[in-house]
């Protein structure tokens, strides 16, 4: 307990970091999935092919492999320097957007042809049928999965620890050099994330509950 | 050829495409081309920057740091596999204590981030006087967390079963035991086995994390290779050729899911899973 309350200055920061990066890195993953997700499915051959070829390449790739990457090879490219807290928010990012991607694709993919038909027979535009009949639909069975998603995105923003970025994983170092008892220390940084994933798990299971299709 | 999104083309909307597609590939080759013209101004193509590959002491290390990462892997494969069966049973078993027990662990375990864990195993198992060599650390870690993951997947697979499955082993006569081991572990593992496999390449793909607990495995050879001096810190060349490593092993390893999932499709014992199931391969896939 000690650990903990004598080492407030250390946790309070930290996770807030975690909680910046996971928020940043889930915003904009979101945005760049959703994207993906309309390049996978669009109707023209190369839109097509990009997004399978990014999917498939960062499906089968290693997060810490991107951190790598980002951190330490990307700087000697000489494009933007970026510190490490963008570095990690960046790689975060692209890797989440594969998964996110796949998601809105299959949620998509569950909406009925028909009602997209039925909704073109009316004389609806691409826009008032992606708005009005078909995303409202897709959002009921992304929903669960997405936020799946978020919850593992939160459990990987601790690899930026092993990158510089000053989130809840570097915590340990710290209380190393201040001669802390690690074991305890983690633990409690444990406890703090079964926490944060409670909340999101909690959140889910009211969308859910919300948004939940009657088959 | 109606799609959820897009109608059957007509006249313009063809036309309206073939453009697309042109500015699409302009676009695609443009940042290709920027791409590589970044790498050549920094020299990342030059000869003396792949020297490294040509040392055959370096080609030796390399494939031990393979070595490496797939000796983890088939270690913490096993273990998870092992470790998934055993709580899955407790999670489905009818002794009330027996199940809250694996149900505490098994969401305790999934719900801490997987370097954490190894973090608490390599750096707080001396605390506590356990030594812990990095190997370990990293296999432990993986065999909970993927344990814990596998346990989720056998008991959905379980629970994905027709009911009539498990009440015609009770009306033969079978007790609890054979029922499990006997009718439905097996038909779940087949029903599963794509799931399995994906979240075995999940596996593979945190075998990397090791790197940050100083295990030597592929990508910390990477980095050693990168930082090294006399051969013009080749950090670029070397992470291509690990990522290259590393997506051909997946994509073996999900080769033979895909196999597997085709086989299994066309086989008289096949039960068709339920689709949470999908999901499930999905969302296990991301660490």
């Amino acid at each position: 307990m000690n650990v903990l309350l004598g080492n407030l200055d250390l946790y309070g920061p930290f996770f807030l970091t975690t909680i910046k990066l996971f928020l940043i890195a889930g915003a904009a993953s979101l945005v760049l999935g959703t994207f993906l997700a309309m390049l996978r499915v669009s109707p023209v051959p190369v839109f097509r092919a990009v997004g399978t070829i990014y999917v498939t390449l960062l499906r089968n790739t290693p997060l810490t492999l991107i951190f790598v990457f980002l951190v330490f090879a990307y700087p000697l490219l000489e494009i933007l320097e970026i510190n490490s807290f963008t570095a990690a928010a960046v790689a975060l990012t692209i890797y989440t957007s594969a998964f996110i991607c796949e998601v809105v694709r299959s949620g998509i993919n569950t909406v009925p042809v028909g009602q997209a038909e039925a909704a073109r027979a009316l004389g609806l535009s691409f826009g008032q049928v992606l708005g009005q009949v078909v995303l409202p639909q897709a959002v009921r069975s992304v929903v669960p999965p997405l936020m799946s998603m978020l919850i593992a995105l939160l459990k990987n923003t601790t690899i930026a620890a092993g990158f510089n970025v000053l989130e809840a994983g570097a915590v340990r170092a710290y209380l190393a050099e201040r001669g802390e008892n690690q074991f305890v220390g983690l633990l409690w940084v444990a406890l703090g994330f079964v926490f944060l994933v409670l909340i999101l798990s909690l959140l889910q299971r009211v969308l859910e509950r919300r948004w939940r299709v009657a088959r | 050829m109606t799609s959820v999104l897009f109608d059957v083309p007509g006249p313009r909307a063809r036309m309206r495409y073939r453009l697309m597609a042109v500015l699409g590939t302009v676009l695609v080759a443009a940042i290709i081309a920027y791409i590589v013209y970044r790498f050549t101004d920094t020299g990342q193509f030059s000869a003396q920057k792949w020297e490294w590959l040509e040392y055959v002491q370096v080609q030796v290390d390399l494939i031990n740091a393979v070595g490496m990462t797939l000796k983890a892997f088939a270690v913490g494969a096993v273990a998870a596999l092992i470790f998934g069966a055993v709580f899955a049973s407790g999670r489905l078993s009818e002794h009330a204590w027996l199940r809250g027990v694996s149900t505490v662990i098994v969401e305790f375990f999934r719900a801490i981030p997987l370097l954490i864990l190894m973090f608490l195993l390599f750096y707080g198992g001396p605390v506590i006087g356990i030594s812990m060599p990095p190997f370990l650390a990293v296999v432990l870690g993986l065999t909970l967390y993927n344990g814990s993951v596998l346990a989720e997947v056998f008991r959905a697979g379980v629970q994905s079963l027709p009911s009539g499955q498990r009440e015609a082993a009770y009306a033969l006569g079978m007790r609890k035991t054979q029922v499990m081991f006997l009718v439905l572990i097996p038909q779940a593992i087949r029903a599963m086995l794509p799931t399995i496999i994906s979240q075995l390449v999940v596996l593979l793909k945190d075998t990397a994390l090791g790197f940050l607990v100083t295990y030597q495995e592929l990508l910390y050879y990477a980095r050693y290779i990168g930082s090294q001096g006399q051969f013009g810190r080749p950090i670029v060349p070397s992470t291509i050729v690990v990522t290259a490593i590393y997506i051909v092993l997946c994509l073996l390893l999900t080769a033979l899911a895909t196999y597997l999932e085709r086989r299994q499709r066309r086989s008289k014992k096949h039960i068709e899973p339920a689709r949470k199931t999908e999901e499930l391969a999905l969302e296990a896939e991301m660490l």
